[in-house]
């Protein structure tokens, strides 16, 4: 036996003492845990205070405003073939479809109507966008739960849709491509035919996605069940795209409120899902992903011909007046309530974006959920940071 | 969107949106100031501004359960200018100029106040939008609507930010985009732009007019780039 000194015996004694009072007066409750601002988790520099009682959230407030940028204020000191560029960098992933509301809001302001084949070509421009963007989230939740390999196949395969889109537009991330009236530019020659590749390639990559999460088991062990959103709460909250419909309320802009694009012109139907969790909110998305490269498929068969742009004055003046136009992006519902009082630029612009609502409701489902899960869901909302702060 | 040239004079038959406009004036009562009709567009509807909640419950329960966003206008004239570059902007303007004219019309629905107030609700039953308007008192105080719709919460911390419109009832409107310390409200149409002090806008040359002897062959070149293109694929 070692013969202990009576220091050592103290030293022992004390800290035996010390473990005692802490397990008598640790308090499960009130610790804060800060998921963010900066974490892979949050697509951006968006913070989450979250009060903590054991392993169970009580409390989870995000906080951001970390790039709020002042698109509203921004706007009113523009010319609006000038405000494209702000209005591209709100939702970056899905560029394209940001414009689209915007100069649709002020085509009908100026009552005039693009050419139906700048229409077709919107459209696809439109849905492409949507591929690009919805395929780095249906990698993405891979990471969230731990799957490296997915993220790597989609950013894999959104390479092949942005090239299609830098192909017409010049822009990768932002084209700046859509004009009052029409668009900037007509297709490449040859670009049909490669888009229908691609096409192929991304059916392909949903197919996998399918295997590889959708199938498997710790996926769906940490997504069902998890972060279940009731249909009259998703209503209330004024959430949008795939995480309404994930609730099981079939609404979908593009056939509902269709703001004159091609949607009606072709054959395509909108998925939903009864349950409102996060296995929900990502199988909603797969199927749109997949509807997405049809809607494409088709209206690549019957681009009309003609001009693509309207006749429109060179010097845009709007006339004074309001309107309100919502697309369904990527993300959600994306709209735009232009004020114009008859100037070169708009009076107001109120910007209603998706992943604003889409995040409101973190609060309400957030609570008692485990911290594990707080990133599933986070990751299944799927927002876009510029698109929370504009 | 082809009909929309005949706008105002003779709006084209739209029993459904009629019918809406109809319905909700009734349940509105006398609460409803003014509304407005526009086809293929959201009706809209100004409402007294005390009687902002009973506005939203009543499109509430009459199928508008969707909401969609909540914000407000500055109908205010900047004193500045609407730009910070044009002549009036930047103090050019001779004293013995013509006045420059200053259009203060206030949208759809009108308007008496500086503020308004704007909320937007679908009906997912009747594919319909409603845009619900109020202008705002002295008192810059509006009751919360977030009871009504839980999304209004921070839309409301939003525009109290960044219009000084307080809502009563509201427990949290700490800021939500702006620093605790920030001093202003960044939307009014008082608050200067501090980049447009600064410097002046490049952009401004954008929407330079052309110069009068090129106009007719400018305008010539478009029109054969446009009829060349019409027979195009």
């Amino acid at each position: 036996m070692t013969a202990t000194s009576d220091r050592e015996q103290m030293a022992y004694v004390s800290a035996q003492a010390a473990d005692a009072r802490v397990k008598v007066e640790l308090d499960t409750g009130d610790m804060t845990l800060n998921i963010g601002p900066q974490h892979p988790a949050t697509h951006g520099t968006l913070r989450i205070a979250c009060q903590l009682d054991g392993e169970q959230v009580v409390v989870a407030e995000p906080i951001m405003g970390y790039m709020h940028r002042g698109y509203e204020k921004l706007c009113e000191v523009r010319t609006y073939p000038q405000c494209t560029t702000l209005i591209n960098r709100i939702d970056w992933l899905g560029s394209f479809a940001n414009e689209v509301p915007f100069i649709l809001a002020a085509e009908r302001l100026m009552e005039i109507e693009a050419p139906p084949r700048a229409q077709w070509i919107r459209t696809i421009l439109f849905e492409l966008s949507r591929i690009a963007n919805l395929a780095l989230f249906l990698g993405d939740m891979g990471v969230q739960i731990g799957a490296l390999t997915p993220v790597f196949f989609a950013f894999r395969d959104r390479e092949r849709v942005l090239n299609q889109i830098e192909e017409v537009t010049g822009g990768r991330f932002h084209p700046n491509f859509d004009r009052i009236g029409g668009l900037k530019d007509d297709i490449p020659k040859g670009w049909i035919e490669e888009t229908r590749s691609v096409m192929v390639k991304m059916r392909t990559f949903c197919d996998e996605m399918e295997d590889l999460l959708v199938g498997n088991e710790i996926f769906q062990a940490r997504c069902r069940g998890v972060g279940v959103i009731p249909p009259e709460v998703a209503l209330g909250y004024g959430l949008s795209g795939a995480n309404l419909r994930a609730s099981g309320v079939d609404w979908d802009l593009r056939r509902d409120a269709n703001p004159g694009l091609a949607w009606d012109q072709v054959d395509w139907r909108v998925w939903t899902h009864p349950d409102g969790d996060s296995f929900a909110r990502y199988w909603v998305r797969l199927q749109e992903t997949r509807e997405a490269t049809h809607i494409v498929d088709q209206l690549l068969d019957g681009i009309p011909s003609g001009p693509i742009m309207a006749k429109v004055p060179r010097i845009i003046k709007v006339p004074a007046g309001e309107a309100y136009i919502s697309t369904e992006n990527p993300l959600g519902e994306m709209g735009y309530y232009i004020v114009s009082k008859g100037d070169l630029g708009p009076f107001r612009v109120k910007i209603r974006t998706p992943s604003f609502n889409n995040i409101s409701i973190v609060p309400w489902v957030m609570k008692g959920v485990y911290v594990p899960d707080v990133i599933t869901i986070l990751g299944s909302l799927y927002f876009i940071l510029g698109d929370i702060d504009r | 969107m082809t009909d929309e040239t005949t706008i105002e004079e003779t709006p084209p038959a739209d029993d459904q949106r009629e019918r809406l406009l109809s319905d909700l004036s009734d349940s509105l009562g006398e609460i409803l100031v003014e509304s407005h009709l526009r086809p293929h567009e959201n009706i809209w509807f100004r409402v007294k501004i005390e009687a902002w909640q009973d506005a939203a419950m009543a499109a509430k329960s009459a199928g508008f359960e969707y909401f969609g966003f909540l914000s407000a206008i500055d109908w205010h004239i900047a004193p500045e200018g609407r730009y910070e570059d044009t002549e009036f902007d930047t103090g050019l303007v001779e004293e013995d100029d013509e006045p420059v004219e200053i259009d203060s019309s206030t949208g759809y629905g009108g308007g008496d106040t500086r503020f308004q107030m704007l909320m937007q609700l679908y009906s997912l039953s009747e594919q319909a939008g409603v845009i619900l308007k109020a202008d705002v008192g002295d008192d810059m105080t509006v009751d919360t609507v977030r009871e009504i719709f839980p999304g209004a919460d921070w839309h409301e911390r939003e525009t109290h930010e960044m219009f000084g419109i307080s809502f009563r009832g509201h427990p949290t409107l700490q800021p939500l985009y702006l620093p605790t310390e920030f001093e202003g409200h960044p939307l009014r149409k008082d608050f200067p732009l501090l980049a447009r002090q600064v410097k002046p806008w490049p952009g401004v040359v954008d929407i330079e007019e052309i110069p009068e002897h090129l106009e007719a062959q400018l305008e010539a070149e478009v029109m054969a780039a446009f009829e060349s293109n019409e027979g195009g694929s």
